[in-house]
């Protein structure tokens, strides 16, 4: 019976990102109806771990080590090896970036089919059954996996953080051999300002055409610092085409898919793709001077005004709240 | 440098989504079927890099029912030399679908063999990598501009908080995102060409699918939402309905 569930974790920098605390806690809510053990794989640099052994407070119950270089090819071999040792029923990776580009690889590697961006999960009869948005979120599709493991990587804020602590054994692995793959990750060219990616952030401050010029987007980091570090900003495509912002803040069918706990659109209309990519959000606020602007049909709360006014507004009154 | 690119037929994006009688699929009247937004960037990035390189031939290759022949003329008509279709109905499954693919590329030496990072419909994004897999080559994906030059492709990847440089070895594979390239518009010349163009049809080879839809339904409908109220006077309410009711801040 392929009954453990292999939690794929993303160390950067030697620090476990937060995202993998919620695979490992959907990897254990698996695990638990399959009645099986959680092992975290953990390839990444030196003392990656060490690392991870925190994630033990989550659920793990075994953290399989291999130190290899971050470079995508390399790790996903490493991943994949450390999934045919085992005998799992599943293995679960983060709809993040890196997870995006690293899943794939791995779901080659073993023959297996891969769900992307799994927003709920079940298990039945000993098959994993997956949801997950389709056409944008316009549909949620029920999907079963039959063979095992079943691969999928779950969409970042949606099945939270959970409690299920236990120490976790480190198992160092030894990294596969060394092959020249064709792939060479040469430099990295940060870009101003984004550290934290919208697909993932907790709150997302989003500017749309009636922001009118790029100059006014301090108004909107300025409520977005003031909101906290788990807050990221969000473009419409209209502000993106026009270039005053970068494409990997588009939120939308032709960009990224968001559900943050708190999604504040600010003059941004609600075409209809846009609402596809952050209609699942938790709460939804609107600000648009036009009160008929279909945002306000999906938002739980909408002003209706000025977005700089009341952006400016907003930004101070979070802040006294913070500091009161 | 001849290069293909995988593209899918997709609903418009404007399309509204309603869910078939029998709750697996979605209806199909009234429904524009369209060449995926971000294979438009793959077919605009090949016929960029051949027209630096001064030779070589674009070939589109498709996996999907017949009509897909509409979609690949549309992409003819932007200036590829030739496409192929593997006829047969594609499903969720991306492993199912890079088999395929990979089964016509197989015999192919391109030197490089691009996708767009995503389709519009299932969103899964991992066929590029799946049949770069098959294909024993390198990919990069998330590539928002790539050069070619001596045999080797240099790509810069859209990631998360900035750009990574990628270097790979010719033969290649790469998924395209919004970057460097514009698509161009067909224009009437090259939508009177694509008619002229070599369009070949055969029968997918069977693939068994690991992944059964059980079920399509709609997201939950939003609770009724409310205006708060209009302009700075609203913000205090705001922020104490986030607090209180909301409980997010
Ligand atoms: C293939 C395709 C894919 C697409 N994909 C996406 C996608 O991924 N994401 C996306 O967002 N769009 C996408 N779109 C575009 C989409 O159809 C809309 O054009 C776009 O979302 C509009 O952006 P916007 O709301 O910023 O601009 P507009 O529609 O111009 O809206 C601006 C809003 O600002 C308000 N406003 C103006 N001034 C003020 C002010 N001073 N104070 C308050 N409010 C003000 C106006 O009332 C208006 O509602 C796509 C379109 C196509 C065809």
């Amino acid at each position: 019976m392929m009954a453990d569930v292999l939690a794929v974790a993303e160390v950067r920098d030697g620090v476990v990102r937060s995202v993998s605390r919620e695979v490992v806690s959907a990897a254990r809510g698996i695990a638990d109806s399959l009645r099986g053990a959680v092992d975290v794989a953990a390839a990444g640099g030196t003392g990656c771990g060490a690392a991870a052994a925190g994630l033990g407070r989550h659920g793990a119950d075994r953290v399989l080590a291999v130190e290899v270089a971050a470079q995508v090819d390399v790790r996903a071999t490493a991943v994949a090896e450390l999934a045919r040792a085992g005998s799992y029923g599943a293995v679960v990776f983060a709809a993040t970036g890196p997870g995006r580009d690293l899943a794939p690889r791995v779901a080659a590697r073993l023959a297996s089919p891969l769900l992307t961006d799994v927003v709920a999960l079940d298990v039945d009869g000993g098959q994993i059954v997956a949801t997950r948005p389709v056409f944008a979120g316009k549909a949620l599709a029920r999907v079963r996996a039959l063979g095992a493991p079943a691969l999928l990587s779950i969409r970042p804020n949606v099945f939270g953080v959970a409690d299920s602590p236990r120490e976790a054994r480190v198992e160092a692995v030894s990294p596969p051999a060394e092959a020249e793959t064709g792939y060479r990750v040469g430099g990295f060219e940060a870009s101003a300002g984004a550290a934290l990616d919208v697909a993932e952030a907790a709150i997302v401050v989003s500017g749309g055409r009636g922001m009118k010029d790029p100059e006014n987007w301090h108004i909107l980091e300025d409520l977005r610092d003031a909101l906290g570090d788990t807050a990221a900003l969000g473009a419409s495509r209209a502000v993106v085409d026009a270039g005053w912002r970068p494409h990997a803040e588009q939120v939308g069918q032709t960009g990224k898919t968001v559900t943050p706990k708190l999604y504040l659109a600010m003059a941004i209309s609600g075409a209809i793709q846009h609402l596809a990519g952050m209609r699942t959000s938790g709460v939804i606020v609107a600000v648009n001077r036009d009160p008929d602007a279909p945002i306000f049909g999906v938002a739980d709360y909408g002003i209706v005004g000025d977005v700089f006014a009341v952006a400016q507004a907003l930004a101070a009154a979070v802040r006294e709240l913070r500091n009161s | 440098m001849n290069i293909t690119v995988c593209v899918k037929r997709v609903p418009d994006t404007a399309t509204r989504i309603r869910i078939a009688d029998d709750g697996r699929g979605i209806m199909q009247d009234g429904v524009k079927y369209v060449l995926s937004p971000y294979d438009e960037f793959a077919v605009e990035a090949a016929l960029q890099l051949v027209e630096a390189a001064g030779e070589g031939q674009v070939t589109l290759l498709s996996y999907g029912p017949p009509a897909t022949a509409e979609t690949l003329r549309s992409g003819l008509a932007l200036g590829a030399h030739r496409a192929v279709l593997l006829t047969g109905e594609p499903d969720m499954d991306g492993w199912a679908t890079a088999q395929v693919l990979a089964s016509e590329l197989a015999g192919s030496d391109d030197a490089l063999v691009l996708f767009g990072i995503k389709a519009v419909d299932d969103d899964q994004q991992q066929v590029g990598p799946m049949v770069a897999e098959l294909l024993g080559r390198p990919c990069a994906t998330a590539v928002a501009a790539m050069d070619v030059e001596g045999g080797v492709a240099t790509c810069r990847r859209a990631v998360e908080g900035g750009q990574e440089v990628v270097e790979m070895d010719l033969p290649a594979v790469a998924t395209v995102t919004k970057g460097r390239y514009e698509p161009r518009y067909a224009s009437l010349r090259g939508i009177m060409m694509a008619k002229r163009k070599p369009l070949v049809e055969k029968p997918a080879p069977e693939v068994e699918s690991g992944l059964v839809v059980e079920a399509l339904t709609y997201p939950p409908e939003r609770p009724d939402g409310r205006i708060v109220g209009e302009g700075v006077d609203a913000v205090a309410e705001l922020v104490r309905l986030l607090r209180e009711e909301a409980k997010v801040l």
